[in-house]
This record gives C-alpha cells, sequence and structure tokens, in this order.
C-alpha cells in the first residue's frame, strides 16, 4: 500500500490564509492550523514551514504542536472520511467485519486514504451511540446498525457523490 | 533585595524569584534532579526534586526546580513522604527508560527494584521525555528540537522526522541528556546526529576537529568573533601562547 501522494500546496493561498493572523503572533499558532486545515483537509508541511515563518516562531515549535492534537492531520485527507467505531458494543456487534469489508473494498488501510483522496478510512474507539452498533460514520453522519449488507450501497453513494 | 527561606530550618538567603531548587542546592543541600538546568526554564518534568512546603496556603509536596522562592517560605527536603513519592516518580521513570545507567544507579541507592530489562541497544529508547534537551536547544538559538506527538508516542526529535535546518551538530542536546540517550556518531571525519552529518573544521597546527562548519559558521555569526577564531584548536593556542611568552621571557 503506496501512501497518498501529497499534491502540490498553493503557497498563495497559504500566505492569504496566514495574512488574517498578525505576524509574529506565536499565540495565534492553533488558530492558524485550523484554518490552514480548514482549506487543505490537512497540514502540508509547506504550509508549516510557511506558518512558522509569519508567526516568528521554529519549525520545530510548529510541528511539536501539529503532532500533539489529534484533530491536526499532516498527512493528506480524502474527501470524505469514512469512520468505523470499534468501541466494545460495536465490536461485538461486527464492526470488525465491517471494517475488513471497508479495507477490502476501498482497498485502504484503516488510518489510510486512497490514492485518489477520495476517502479517508478511520476507527475510533467509542462515540457513545453504543445502542446503534455497529455504527459507521459518513463525514460526520451516523449510520446505526450497520451490516456487511448494506455497506456497498452506502459506499457507492458516497463515492459517487463524490464524483460530481 | 535579599529574601530568607528556611530550608530544613535553616535559614537561607535567596533572591526573590529564584528557583528553590538552585538556592537549595546552593546551600548545600543534596536534591536529586534530571531535568533541571539552570540556565533554561524549569518545566518539573522528572519530578525527582520534590520538597515539602510548610508554610504558606498551599502546604504539600512539590516540584522544587519550578518553585519560586518566596520571603518565609519553609520547606524540608527529607521526610518518609519525600522519599516515598521520589521512588514512585523514579519507578515510572525505569519503565520509561529501563537501561538508564543514572536512573538504575538511582534506584539501587533508594532501593527501588526496576521492573524492566535493560533493552540490548538503548539509545533513544533511554529518553525520559524531559525535554531538557529541547530547551538547550532552544536557548541557544537553533531551534531544531521539539517535543513531537503525546502520549506513549512521544518522542523527542526534528520538525518533520527530518534534517532540522538549525541544526549545527554542536551536541549540547546530548551533553545535557540525563539519560545520554541521544545518539551521535563522531568519525575523524564527521558527526552524524538527528540524522543529520556535519564536516568537521580542523585545527590548522594539529588537524585534530575543533568544531563543526556549521557550528563554526553560526558561532561566529552571532556572537561576532574573528573568522579565524576556531582555525586553532584550544590544546595548541595554549601551546602557542606559552611558546611566546617563553621567547619574551628568555
Amino acid at each position: 500500500m503506496t501512501p497518498a501522494a501529497a499534491p502540490a500546496v498553493d503557497t498563495a493561498k497559504v500566505k492569504e490564509i496566514l495574512s488574517r493572523h498578525p505576524a509574529g503572533d506565536a499565540g495565534a499558532l492553533v488558530n492558524v492550523l485550523h484554518d490552514l486545515q480548514a482549506e487543505f483537509r490537512y497540514l502540508p508541511e509547506e504550509a508549516l514551514k510557511l506558518a512558522a515563518e509569519h508567526l516568528q516562531i521554529s519549525q520545530a515549535q510548529v510541528f511539536g504542536v501539529a503532532t500533539f492534537y489529534e484533530g491536526f492531520h499532516l498527512k493528506p485527507r480524502g474527501k470524505h472520511v469514512c469512520t468505523v467505531c470499534m468501541g466494545t458494543a460495536c465490536h461485538v456487534r461486527g464492526a470488525p467485519k465491517l471494517l475488513d469489508q471497508l479495507e477490502r473494498d476501498l482497498k485502504v488501510r484503516a488510518g489510510g486514504t486512497t490514492p485518489d483522496l477520495s476517502v479517508t478510512l478511520e476507527t475510533v474507539n467509542c462515540v457513545g451511540a453504543c445502542a446503534l452498533g455497529p455504527l459507521l460514520i459518513v463525514d460526520g453522519e451516523y449510520h446505526g446498525n450497520m451490516t456487511t449488507g448494506r455497506l456497498p450501497k452506502l459506499v457507492d453513494s458516497v463515492l459517487k457523490e463524490g464524483k460530481s | 533585595m535579599a529574601i530568607r527561606i528556611f530550608i530544613d530550618e535553616q535559614e537561607v538567603k535567596a533572591e526573590p524569584g529564584e528557583s528553590v531548587l538552585m538556592v537549595a542546592r546552593r546551600a548545600g543541600f543534596d536534591i536529586p534532579a534530571l531535568c533541571y538546568h539552570e540556565a533554561v526554564e524549569s518545566i518539573g518534568a522528572c519530578r525527582l526534586c520534590l520538597v515539602e512546603v510548610r508554610s504558606g496556603a498551599r502546604p504539600g509536596i512539590s516540584t522544587s526546580c519550578n518553585m519560586k522562592a518566596e520571603d518565609g517560605l519553609r520547606i524540608s527536603t527529607d521526610s518518609p513522604e519525600i522519599r516515598r513519592d521520589r521512588a514512585t516518580n523514579l519507578e515510572l521513570l525505569l519503565l520509561r527508560a529501563p537501561g538508564s545507567p543514572v536512573l538504575r544507579e538511582l534506584a539501587a541507592r533508594w532501593g527501588v527494584r526496576p521492573r524492566l530489562q535493560p533493552p540490548p541497544d538503548a539509545g533513544i529508547a533511554n529518553c525520559i521525555l524531559c525535554e531538557l534537551c529541547v530547551r538547550v536547544c532552544a536557548a541557544l538559538g537553533h531551534n531544531a528540537l521539539a517535543a513531537v506527538g503525546r502520549g506513549e508516542k512521544k518522542r523527542v526529535g526534528p520538525a518533520f522526522g527530518k534534517p532540522a535546518e538549525g541544526c549545527v551538530g554542536c551536541g549540547a542536546c546530548l551533553s545535557v541528556c540525563p539519560t545520554r540517550c541521544i545518539v551521535m556518531k563522531d568519525t575523524p571525519a564527521a558527526r552524524t546526529i538527528w540524522g543529520q552529518s556535519f564536516e568537521f573544521h580542523r585545527c590548522q597546527v594539529c588537524g585534530q576537529p575543533v568544531i563543526t562548519e556549521k557550528h563554526r559558521a553560526f558561532a561566529i555569526a552571532k556572537r561576532g568573533l574573528p573568522e579565524d577564531y576556531y582555525d586553532v584548536c584550544e590544546p595548541c593556542k595554549q601551546s602557542q601562547a606559552s611558546q611566546r611568552f617563553a621567547s619574551v621571557v628568555w
């Protein structure tokens, strides 16, 4: 499984986002990272370097903060995010089978992104909706009582939507 | 204006805001600490410098490295509770870095039994994540290191896991590392550290390495040194000076 290639980063766009924050304001780092991720869906290395320059802090500091928070991603993420709940309730009700099938159908491992950057597949330990298990979350929308039978249709509809 | 604090009932003079650990050590008290360095900010990471505060609104056990001296502060440096808590913290550090000689020596002295065997090839695995290297690197102006990631995946290293632009191969990170876990290799040709190789600037007299070329450029620019400052190593400078002295005298 080769990792998805990072697309070229629009430097002008990065600079435009950075210009919304005062230069040299180290305290704005997390806000800057949020804004960058909202634009690129992940934090490109080039963007982080420009952010360090703009905020006048070291690249190491920026990298330390970006890697500290689970919510920031340093690898390209898909247009759609498909999350399988692997909590105990979902687990005993078949979540591993769903994950297996998704990995097979999308040809991507959990935590990975398809090479065409259409879908990122990930797992979560529990979202507290145990009564709905096994639970699949697609782009923030919860699909409860998911079965391997209903899965292909759902995946297809998501991917088609992605192409339109 | 000097203030007074009381360490184990002994009156000690201090400057307001000074680190309690620094004051206590200056007065001859033996408080263990791994992540402390007076040149950089203390962050209370190793948690071995515990003392007990016996005055003020918040008495109790606390780290002394990042505790500021205040007039009338009373602390004790030894008690069964302090020993117990230090031993627990040491035990936890040993779980993270089971091969560290410094930790094992402290464990032997304090009667703490290490639970894990030291790994055969320790290196960075003996890191206790005290971030002293990170703080020293930043204080020197190189800013090449950071604590990367969080939780069990946390490590110390350069940004993006790639050789850092700011790193000059000075080796300060290793020299302050309490567990000596940073891997630095010196060969006659070059120094390798943090995934980067640095060529040496050599003494024009004896040919021994004096400093890495990148460190030399950094130091000359930052400290405004003459270009030839590092062209002769310290021992050769000394023998040159003594020869000059001899030629003047005789």
